[in-house]
């Protein structure tokens, strides 16, 4: 896998990777349930563009996620959503040929240089996936804690408890309760994701990534999701795509909307302010997608 | 169009749709059996011929010298147990990570050139192996041994249980991968423990089948391991394997022989059985601790 990096700052402002534990807010845990504190971070994405070969997918992006907020990306299908927010965790490259140019600030800090680990920035930037993928041979709670138990962390009371509080969070403790042990496959699908997401928030990242994480829950989970990014906001930072207009409404501070050009390379049309890109867009393509008239 | 018309349309085609399902389904059914029969008949003919010289002598002594009777293959089971068991030993690991360093470091065309490489080792005669492990060991060491066929017998393991990894990691759907890379968790330890356990039971499978096909070889051991009368643990010696002996046993002329030889393949065959099936049965045990 190559990484092309574009005009990069200083090398002394790399991310050392032993600057933090991996496990960052265990310490304070108990807190209470959502008192984690974080001093959360913002992301600046600066002139990104992202290819699959030699195929293009994203033109130059430039885009500031800021620190506890909800940033929702929209846009048509294929537009490079997905693409986009895994550049911003580094899991583009993990397809083969896959590359970007330009460069992504994590708290100041560029993560496209060279000596940044990407482990590192993951473990700082958690993800939930489109699809649900609990790991298959684990239980419920081994899929739960599974970012603590491979990073080394053997405490058997801290793991009960980060499962329990992370389990809780997503609105999934009531239901597996009593089934800890079992499979973490043998949920139905809507668990599984609320299991995903338990897995993300456990290792208690700084931002977390959500790719339509409903799209495959029922109107009941999607609005416990919902309340889940609501309580969040206030000690992470939330890049969050989604489909459904009225989600994004409902969750986000702000707004970015993508969309495909002529050339096949998606684009940003417009970022600002949830309400002022739902009520007043600047640009007509955005308004003609909000109204429905488009993708 | 009425209702009628309708109604009968319909049921020509679904008498037809399970004409040709139940056509088909009879099909698949015969082809299974005809797999399954010489299986069953090989299994039988083994037991039925087998059964009468099989005793706890045959199992606990020395042959005899020919013509007399009485004695069994006692060297025989020790050295199958001890070539196939160090041969399983020093070429599962080897093939293990080389499946692994195919399927997930690679990359493209690396992996392309290792699996023909590997297909290719795979369809190299065993004789072949024997000769080679008979020029890497034999002659060195100045004599034919046990060590010398656990290497002749490692070779021909490698490229079975090597692409059986190479598959079944494939089998793992990467977003499983994508899961543990995206919480922070190094690619060497997501193979560790998230891909491996997944793709555990085939792997299992595949070193089962290739300990199963390496109990079975003769050719590999004729140059190397060579066959003894006695009992012995000691690689630095020629050794007996239950082929070896069943070969020498068949193609001799004595009666005794031939029973023995009946009774040394139903040994065969149970050993492989044995172990397969209590391997099975532990990771079974494994998998029911989850569900
Ligand atoms: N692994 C890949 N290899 C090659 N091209 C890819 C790959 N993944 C995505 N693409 C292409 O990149 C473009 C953007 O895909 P992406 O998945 O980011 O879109 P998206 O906006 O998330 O779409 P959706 O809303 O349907 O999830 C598409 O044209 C797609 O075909
Ligand atoms: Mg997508």
């Amino acid at each position: 896998m190559s990484v092309m990096t574009g005009e990069t700052t200083a090398p002394g402002t790399d991310i050392e990777p032993t600057d933090r534990p991996p496990a960052r807010g265990i310490a304070v845990a108990d807190r209470g349930e959502l008192a984690v504190e974080h001093a959360a971070v913002g992301v600046e994405i600066d002139h990104l563009s992202a290819y699959y070969g030699q195929h293009l997918v994203l033109r130059d992006i430039t885009l500031t996620v800021q620190p506890n907020s909800v940033t929702a990306i929209i846009g048509p299908s294929g537009c490079g959503k997905s693409t986009l927010i895994r550049c911003l965790n580094r899991m583009h490259e993990v397809t083969p040929g896959a590359r970007i140019q330009g460069q992504i600030h994590l708290d100041g800090d560029p993560i496209y240089v060279p000596g940044v680990d990407p482990v590192v920035v993951r473990q700082r930037i958690g993800m939930v996936f489109q699809r649900p993928n609990p790991f298959p041979t684990m239980s419920i709670f081994d899929n739960v804690v599974a970012g603590l138990k491979l990073a080394g962390i053997k405490d058997r009371a801290l793991l009960q408890e980060v499962a329990e509080r992370s389990l809780r969070r997503a609105a999934l403790w009531d239901e597996v309760k009593d089934k800890l042990h079992a499979a973490g496959g043998a949920l139905s699908g809507g668990q599984q994701q609320r299991l995903c997401i338990a897995r993300a928030i456990a290792v208690e990242p700084e931002v977390v990534l959500m790719d339509e994480p409903a799209s495959a829950l029922d109107p009941m989970s999607t609005l416990k999701i919902e309340e889940l990014i609501d309580a969040l906001r206030t000690s992470y930072t939330i890049v969050i795509v989604t489909h459904n207009m009225q989600q994004a409404a409902r969750v986000s501070d702000r707004t970015a909307f993508l969309t495909v050009g002529d050339d096949g390379a998606g684009y940003l049309v417009e970022d600002g302010p949830t309400r002022q890109i739902f009520t007043n867009p600047q640009r007509r393509l955005t308004e003609d997608y909000i109204s429905g008239r488009f993708g | 169009m009425s209702a009628d018309a309708r109604t009968r349309l319909g049921d020509r085609r679904i008498r037809r749709r399970r004409a040709i399902d139940r056509l088909m389904r009879g099909l698949l059914w015969l082809a299974a059996a005809v797999a399954a029969i010489p299986l069953v008949l090989v299994l039988a003919f083994v037991l039925i011929q087998g059964l009468p010289a099989f005793n706890l002598a045959l199992i606990t002594q020395d042959p005899v010298p020919a013509g007399f009777p009485g004695g069994g293959v006692a060297p025989a089971v020790v050295g199958t147990l001890i070539m196939v068991g160090l041969g399983t030993l020093i070429g599962t690991p080897v093939a293990v990570l080389t499946g692994i360093y195919i399927r997930e470091y690679a990359g493209g065309r690396g992996a392309t050139g290792i699996r023909f490489l590997i297909d290719v080792l795979a369809g190299i005669p065993t004789i072949a192996v024997g000769l080679f492990a008979y020029g890497l060991v034999v002659v060195p060491m100045g004599t034919f041994s046990g060590l010398a066929g656990a290497v002749a017998l490692a070779v021909i393991i490698i490229p079975t249980v090597a692409r059986v990894t190479d598959e079944m990691l494939g089998l793992v759907s990467g977003s499983v991968r994508e899961a543990a890379y995206a919480l922070g968790i190094p690619p060497w330890k997501t193979i560790v423990r998230v891909t491996m356990p997944a793709a555990a039971t085939g792997i299992v499978t595949g070193i089962l089948l290739g300990v199963a096909r390496i109990a079975g070889e003769t050719a590999p051991l004729i140059f190397t391991a060579l066959g003894n009368q006695r009992v012995t643990a000691s690689l630095a010696e020629p050794m007996d394997a239950l082929p070896l002996r069943i070969w020498v046993y068949a193609s001799g002329p004595y009666d005794a022989w031939h029973q023995q030889a009946w009774a040394a393949s139903l040994v065969l065959v149970l050993l492989v059985l044995t172990f397969s099936i209590l391997t099975r049965f532990v990771l079974r045990r494994r998998a029911a601790r989850l569900a």
